[in-house]
């Protein structure tokens, strides 16, 4: 790979002075001051409605509301009957660039649906909110909607959404109790696969 | 021979021969649904249509013979439009199934469409519902909905198997395939329909769900469940583990070699490669205990140069036996006829008591060894070599005093008491092979070698071909190939060999082998070589 040196342009003399610079810099900031001393107080009067004032939100008290389209934590859309729709076709899988998707496939009950994953795991620390996985799924299986921001965990691992988590977004680690009714691979018995209702494939 | 233009390039074309062959010849591919080389020829798909000049209609390049002077389309317009029609009433009924089909990524359909369909859909009624997810026997899964009904499959049951159980039933839209009445698809060879269906209507059912087949990565190999080396492709995943519980290998393909085994192999071979992920030796063992290679070649040589020596206490020589394998390759037979039988004088057998299997007049062998041939050519089995029962024996009588055995369960052979007391009077018991069994528990060192498909080498089928095997990827774990392991032994033994590789074993091998001379690697290439008959032996001395 060929390497650019890029030169930092050099100070002109009157930079250098640095007092003028200071001077600027404080006009700039005051002017953001006055602008917006006097917008808020129109604003009480209900005059210049239409004109926006910077306002300061008390995040995480206060959240700021998302465009539409924004790309927030993942989840899982589910069927009527309470299995994942997701056919476990695994093109998300294949087309996240951060390799953060895994799947395992196994037999749904319904050979009209035939294929579900037994297991869905994302790993919310390598993923990059391509939102790419949404794109590609063919049945609209997948979404990030939940306008969840607040990812964080103390490990790696918790960083880890599994499939119950992503199929209930209101779900919070740690897990306690699984409400799957479907075969399905289960963190909570420490990764085997769950045989609560269905027999899982053969 | 008539000879014709296609696509604007002459060719000459044996006499019955058809447009879409000669085209191949010529490197043109014509698209096919129903046309398999190796059936006969059912013309129904359609999809292979092409312009003849000359001809007011297109026609189907699959059953249209040759004739001179005749010019060909393959993709003239008028070509393509017709396939695309052709598709538009293919994809009429088919179901949106490709996110759960196990045929997507490699199916003809999506393929064709792709090239030359691209159509809108004008289908606006609705699809005819036929039965989904049939096991249609213990290997294949039946969806009706996705047949095409190009009538492949019921030909390979009619013409190949010879067992006939598959047949198109009803008519029109509701044509469906299915089995005769209390049929079931269970003859040896029914993974090939898998294989030749152009599309998912039928599927593995060992590989269901399992990975989609863009994620697999593919090595040319030869099958070793029997002495018949059908040609396959291994088809593996070493980048996701959580597909298949972590086992590398996913399925097995059959892969074209007009001498061996043309497009087919049996069910026995497809379907049985568990072994090579499963209860696999991983460790190098020192009487149960962990140990490392260079402890294990350490101490193995040590015992090993005293073989020959004379003992104090009893006043004989120290001996050697080796139960070799046919399972192993040429170059590892070669190197153990050359350690053990040539330098240190050791009773070397690889004729191991297995018993015959189930074999038709068409692929499948009674012989369930890959290399029982090859062993033969070696001279590690002929009539001057023990077998595997009388070094067994001479040992229990206390003749012998070391024993290496590579892969064989000796429990076959004898009692597990005798086992355990021929391990006890033993001064040296090495078990090398793949797979735990009672004897490597046995054994004094057990060392874990690479699966057949971790390592270079050949094989010579019960035709006399000499067969490569590639190496599709890194042996498991600790494990190492049986070559390496003898060669490094070789060089602490100062047999001074100069052989770094299975290749340069081989050049060795044919040098010294007359049956080989002549051969190497490059010249058995993908589809292997002839062993050489005495004429063409003397042909070789001669130029
Ligand atoms: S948003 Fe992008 S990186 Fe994250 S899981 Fe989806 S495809 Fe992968
Ligand atoms: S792309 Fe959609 S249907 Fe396919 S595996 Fe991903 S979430 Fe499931
Ligand atoms: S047969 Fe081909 S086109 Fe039909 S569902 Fe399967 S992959 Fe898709
Ligand atoms: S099942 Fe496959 S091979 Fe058999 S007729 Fe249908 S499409 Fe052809
Ligand atoms: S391939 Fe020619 S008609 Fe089917």
């Amino acid at each position: 790979m060929a390497v650019k040196v890029l030169r930092r342009r050099d100070l002109t003399v009157w930079e250098k002075l640095y007092i003028p610079q200071i001077a600027s810099g404080l006009k700039v900031t005051t002017a953001h001051l006055l602008r917006n001393l006097l917008l808020h107080s129109a604003h009480r009067l209900g005059l210049l409605q239409n004109r926006r004032a910077a306002v300061t939100f008390q995040y995480p008290e206060e959240l700021r509301p998302l465009a539409p389209r924004f790309r927030s934590r993942h989840r899982l859309t589910v069927r009527d009957d309470g299995t994942p729709r997701c056919v476990g076709c695994m093109l998300c899988e294949t087309v996240c660039p951060a390799h953060c998707i895994t799947i395992v496939a196994g037999e749904h009950p319904d050979p009209n649906v035939e294929k579900y994953p037994v297991r869905f795991d994302i790993d919310l620390g390598v993923c990059v909110y391509c939102g790419y996985c949404v794109e590609v799924c063919p049945e609209d299986a997948i979404r990030m909607d939940t306008g969840i921001l607040d990812v964080a965990a103390y490990s790696r691992d918790a960083m880890k959404l599994d499939i119950h988590e992503l199929m209930n977004p209101s779900l919070r680690k740690p897990l306690t109790a699984c409400m799957l009714e479907f075969p399905h691979e289960c963190r909570l018995a420490g990764g085997e696969v769950s045989t609560r209702d269905h027999q899982r494939r053969n | 021979m008539p000879t014709l233009t296609i696509d604007g390039r002459q060719i000459d074309s044996p006499d019955g021969s058809t447009v879409i062959q000669a085209a191949e010849t010529l490197g043109i591919f014509i698209p096919r649904y129903c046309y398999h080389p190796g059936l006969s020829i059912a013309g129904n798909c359609r999809i292979c249509l092409i312009e003849v000049e000359k001809n007011p209609k297109l026609q189907i390049a699959c059953n249209t013979p040759v004739a001179d002077g005749m010019v060909v389309h393959t993709s003239s317009v008028k070509a393509d439009e017709g396939r695309r029609a052709v598709l538009e009433f293919l994809l009429a009924n088919h179901p949106l199934d490709c996110p759960v089909c196990d045929q997507s990524g490699e199916c003809d359909l999506q393929n064709f469409y792709m090239n030359f369909g691209l159509y809108d859909p004008r289908f606006r009624e609705q699809k005819i519902k036929k039965k989904k997810a049939v096991a249609v026997g213990p290997h294949v899964m039946l969806d009706q909905e996705r047949c095409i009904l190009c009538s492949r499959c019921v030909r390979f049951t009619d013409e190949i198997s010879k067992t006939g159980e598959f047949g198109i039933f009803n008519r029109g839209d509701r044509a469906e395939v299915g089995l005769y009445p209390g049929q079931q698809l269970d003859n040896p060879y029914s993974g090939n329909v898998v294989d030749i269906c152009p599309v998912g209507a039928l599927t593995d059912r060992d590989f269901r769900f399992k990975a989609r087949v863009w994620y697999l990565s593919s090595a040319p190999t030869v099958c070793n469940g029997c002495a018949q080396g059908c040609n396959v492709d291994v088809h593996y995943v070493l980048d996701r583990p959580h597909l298949n519980d972590g086992a590398r290998i996913l399925r097995v393909k059959p892969r074209y070699n007009a001498d061996v085994n043309q497009w087919w192999m049996c069910d026995e071979g497809r379907y049985g490669f568990g072994w090579i992920d499963k209860g696999r030796l991983t460790k190098v063992r020192r009487q149960g205990a962990g140990a490392t290679w260079e402890q294990a070649v350490a101490g193995i040589t040590e015992e090993l140069t005293k073989v020959g020596e004379r003992d104090p206490e009893r006043g004989t020589c120290l001996r050697l036996g080796v139960i070799a394998s046919p399972q192993l390759t040429n170059e590892e037979l070669f190197l153990i006829r050359e350690i053990f039988q040539r330098a240190l004088g050791a009773r070397v057998t690889a004729s191991v008591p297995m018993p015959a299997g189930n074999s038709d007049n068409f692929l499948i062998r009674a012989d369930k060894n890959p290399n029982t041939h090859g062993a033969a050519l070696i001279g590690l089995t002929d009539a001057t070599a023990p077998d595997a029962a009388a070094i067994v024996a001479e040992t229990l009588e206390g003749q012998l005093d070391a024993l290496w055995v590579f892969g064989y369960d000796l429990t076959k052979l004898v009692a597990d008491e005798d086992l355990q007391r021929l391990s006890r009077s033993l001064r040296l018991f090495v078990f090398s092979g793949t797979n735990d069994n009672p004897t490597a528990g046995c054994s004094h060192w057990a060392l874990p070698t690479a699966a057949y498909l971790e390592k270079e080498g050949t094989f010579v089928n019960a035709h006399g071909r000499v067969q490569r095997i590639g190496r599709a990827f890194p042996p498991l774990s600790d494990s190492r190939e049986d070559w390496r392991v003898l060669l490094e032994i070789a060089g602490r033994l100062n047999l001074g060999f100069a052989w770094r590789s299975p290749e340069e074993i081989f050049q060795a091998l044919a040098r010294s082998v007359t049956p080989f001379a002549g051969l190497t690697y490059e010249r058995i290439g993908l589809h292997g070589a002839s062993l050489m008959t005495d004429a063409s032996v003397a042909e070789v001395a001669v130029t």
